[in-house]
């Protein structure tokens, strides 16, 4: 028996990056944040306003350009 | 202490908890009501009981032919639901798109916005119920699930449970939330005053958990629950600001903003995409599972907007 793949570092299509464990995140402002919790969802979408944390924004935006995609024009 | 009857059936059945004589019960419920409040004391005996009722009596036969019976009822109903929606037919249909394309009216956005205080206090009595039990009924699922899939709900559920320290648990957040929003605090006591749609809730995720044949269904509804709660938890924390609600009550959503943002990733991949791949065959098990959590979470958030004239 093998054991299971489990990686410390993940990018979610279309989400956020999950990070496993205790890391220190710098901010684009240079703030450092410790992860408070066993995973973390690191903002990829740049929308978040909770950053550098996701929390959740990216799936709004991706409902709006589906809206957008079905108007005419 | 035991909820008001709203039935003949839900009657009978709280006068047998008390004395203890079960033979004689039946199993027909006057009323949806009535079925709802009796299936949620049952299962409330797994959980934390009830101070005037033998702890004996979690396992007295007759009462489980009675929890059984209506049990049955739901189930079929729910599934029901989940035949006739047009997700239903879509043979390509995952969880991600499931959560996307089910629709229903959004509570949350009412609360950020318009919802006045006597409505959000409403509200929050309503869902006490569950979140003075969060992520409870879901450990019943635990084991029953391979390692791997096992180990990523474990991942969840140890957040949920406030990573080992207690005052990070999810409900004693929730609970001093309600503590300084003047609200009273202990399990349950509410019950009385929430709609039928609320016991449904409740009821159908504890019926997931602690049916072994519908742990795929415990998944997926877990999964959708995650995948809901963000954006939602956002909505509501602004809105409890909006109306100067005390911040221990806003700062229960705010976690839920972002510890959900991270639940959802790994409910969808690790949990219900590792089970998946294990499980192939219960694909339509877990879109149930999934598609009942939001539905009866729409029609909770259907009534209450017809009842404040919003729908």
């Amino acid at each position: 028996m093998s054991d299971f793949d489990r990686p410390t570092v993940v990018m979610c299509p279309a989400g956020p990056m999950l990070l496993r464990g205790d890391h220190e995140v710098q901010d684009a402002d240079g703030t450092v944040h410790r992860t408070k919790r066993p995973v973390s969802a690191v903002c990829m979408c740049g929308s978040s306003a909770t950053k550098p944390w996701c929390d959740g924004t990216h799936k709004l935006l991706a409902a709006r350009s589906r809206e957008s995609d079905k108007k005419p024009g | 202490m035991l909820p008001k009857s709203r039935g003949t059936l839900s009657a009978d059945v709280f006068t047998a908890l008390q004395s203890g004589s079960t033979a004689h019960l039946g199993t027909e419920p006057e009323s949806e009501e009535d079925a709802q409040i009796a299936l949620w004391t049952l299962y409330e005996l797994h959980y934390r009981g009830f101070d005037e009722v033998d702890p004996e009596l979690e396992w007295d036969p007759d009462l489980l032919r009675v929890r059984r019976s209506l049990e049955r009822t739901f189930e079929a109903d729910l599934r029901r639901q989940w035949e006739e929606s047009p997700l239903h037919a879509d043979p390509d249909l995952d969880l991600t798109g499931l959560v996307e394309r089910h629709d229903g009216p959004s509570l949350a956005r009412f609360v950020r916005r318009k919802a006045d205080r006597e409505q959000v206090l409403e509200i929050l009595k309503h869902r006490s119920i569950y979140h003075l039990k969060e992520a409870d009924p879901t450990s019943w699922v635990v084991p029953r699930l391979e390692t791997r899939v096992k180990a990523a709900l474990m991942e969840i559920q140890f957040d949920e449970y406030g990573n080992g320290d207690p005052n990070r648990l999810h409900h004693h957040l929730f609970r001093r939330g309600m503590e300084a929003a003047g609200l009273r605090t202990d399990h349950a006591c509410y019950i009385d005053e929430v709609p039928v749609e609320i016991l449904a809730m409740n009821n159908a995720v504890t019926m997931f958990g602690l049916h072994r044949r519908l742990r795929g269904a415990a998944l997926g509804h877990f999964a959708a629950f995650e995948s809901t709660s963000s954006i939602p938890s956002r909505m509501l924390a602004q809105g409890l600001r909006r109306l100067d609600f005390p911040e221990q009550m806003a700062a229960y959503y705010d976690e839920h903003v972002e510890a959900d943002a991270v639940h959802e990733q790994v409910a969808v991949r690790d949990v219900c995409g590792a089970y998946l791949e294990e499980e192939p065959n219960d694909r339509d098990l877990v879109l149930f599972g999934a598609f009942t959590g939001m539905e009866l979470e729409a029609h909770y958030a259907r009534l209450m907007l017809a009842q404040w004239g919003e729908s």
